[in-house]
């Protein structure tokens, strides 16, 4: 049992049974006892002639999208530079800053799985950009992300829980601005750089890819000492402006985003509608998100494309539970258990399901809910 | 001792398609139909972890693992992208009056 003081000053001291999250700990090894690990998941029923539609690659999206991508990261770059030091750049900062530090996190995600585009290559290339963008190495995270989907918020076994129990909000309010999160990247950089791995890493890297991680990372830290010494040169933090600052200034909208697809709901079990959530977003969200926001679909079938979700999602509704309308009406039912969880409480969602669904395994999930 | 295992019908696998088979023994495998019609057979499990290659996609002559993009020849068995490095073990196939059997 650990002691925890609340941020909130007059929230005092109070007890409670906070779990380990380290894939090191004690939690990973029940998991595994407890039969969470590389578990058998509950999938809706999709016939295979309809999977194999969904499932089935083109270039032509993503290669749309990444050409508007591109182009718009070229434009607003190019007017910052052109109208800097002005106050007249902020407008375009702010659009580059979300093009490259939060776009990149949907772009990565997507060309990691391999699924936006149909061509290999096309996904390694856009892979290794975004992850420079995002400053996650592109052979940890993909390992990382692959435990992920295998252990979904399976407590000691998932390295990807962005929201524990309790959550850490300062944590996360820091992150809007990238600061944890690029703290953290540059830490594990380092030690790359020396030809090491964090040793939770080496859980879920395999050994043959560590020259891998190492590789990269030396490149990367040679971009950012260029970077650094031409900012020295010129007197200016200009360069810093397009290479590198963007991930903190830019960060906001995959925060605000990505914390919602797993908040507040259920840990440690193997139902995705139970631990993931779906939500609409606005075209210009979506278009930067890759239409992650269908996450529960994502993860009951993460080879279908992300622009092929809309369609999984509109075949598949009937059996998980209703759609929150928008980002705010998200976070309206987040934010209040994850002030209880704050508070000590262990509580989270159980979203109804409609009647057309099949019920939840509640052999698997008899925890208390909100 | 190799034998001959009756698995399933030829019409039952689509061209550029797979079906799971289960054997009463426990193995489970994966029979592949490819876009020049010929019959092939893998282990059904993704190398990689617990995963059954028969819900994955059918690429030419690739099969793509479902839950993690892990990739395959299933002509040969050899793996072609992380996180699938070990190659999946192949099996003999015939036709023989419309019926796929595997050599397991």
């Amino acid at each position: 049992m650990d002691y925890l003081r609340c941020p909130i000053p007059w929230c005092g001291e109070f007890v409670l049974d906070r779990r380990n999250y380290s894939l090191l700990g004690e939690e990973g090894r029940k998991a595994v006892e407890k039969g969470l690990a590389a578990a058998d998941w509950y999938h809706t029923k999709v016939s295979r002639n309809e999977m194999k539609e969904l499932m089935g690659r083109t270039d032509r999206y993503a290669l749309r999208d990444t050409a508007i991508w591109i182009a718009a990261l070229l434009l607003s770059a190019g007017a910052g530079i052109y109208l800097w030091p002005s106050w007249f750049s902020v407008p375009f900062w702010l659009a580059y800053g979300v093009l490259y530090g939060s776009s990149s996190d949907s772009r990565w995600h997507e060309c990691g799985h391999g699924t936006a585009f149909k061509t290999p290559w096309m996904n390694d290339v856009v892979h290794q950009i975004a992850c420079f963008m995002i400053m996650r190495n592109p052979t940890v995270w993909r390992w990382s992300h692959s435990r992920h989907h295998t252990d979904t918020i399976i407590v000691g076994r998932d390295p990807e829980i962005a929201v524990m129990r309790p959550p850490d909000a300062a944590r996360i309010l820091l992150n809007l601005f990238g600061i944890m999160d690029a703290i953290e990247a540059f830490r594990r950089m380092f030690i790359h750089v020396t030809g090491r791995l964090h040793p939770e890493e080496e859980t879920y890297v395999p050994a043959s890819e560590h020259h891998k991680v190492v590789f990269t990372a030396r490149i990367w830290f040679a971009i950012y000492a260029a970077t650094v010494a031409t900012a020295v040169w010129m007197g200016s933090i200009l360069p810093l402006m397009v290479i590198g600052l963007p991930r903190f200034y830019g960060a906001w909208h995959h925060i605000m985003t990505g914390v919602l697809q797993h908040a507040a709901l259920a840990d440690d079990v193997i139902d995705h509608r139970l631990n993931s959530r779906t939500f609409h977003l606005n075209p210009i969200s979506r278009f930067i998100y890759w239409n992650m926001n269908y996450h529960v679909e994502h993860h009951m079938f993460p080879m279908v494309p992300y622009h092929a979700l809309p369609r999984l999602h509109e075949l598949i509704k009937h059996d998980l539970p209703s759609a929150d309308g928008s980002v705010w009406s998200a976070y309206r039912t987040v934010l209040p258990v994850l002030l209880r969880q704050l508070r000590g409480d262990n509580v989270f969602l159980v979203r109804k399901l409609p009647d057309t669904a099949r019920p939840y395994r509640a052999e698997l999930h008899d925890a208390v809910g909100a | 001792m190799p034998h001959w295992v009756d698995a399933c019908a030829a019409e039952d696998i689509e061209t550029e398609d797979l079906i799971r088979y289960d054997h009463p023994d426990g193995r489970t495998f994966a029979i592949y139909r490819s876009p020049e019609d010929e019959f092939h057979c893998t282990d059904g499990l993704c190398t990689h972890e617990f995963v059954h290659l028969a819900d994955g996609l059918v690429q030419g002559c690739l099969i793509e693992c479902p839950m993690h993009n892990g990739v395959f020849d299933y002509r040969t068995g050899k793996a072609k992208r992380a996180p699938a490095y070990e190659d999946l073990k192949t099996y003999q196939t015939k036709v023989e009056n419309g019926r796929v059997l595997i050599e397991i």
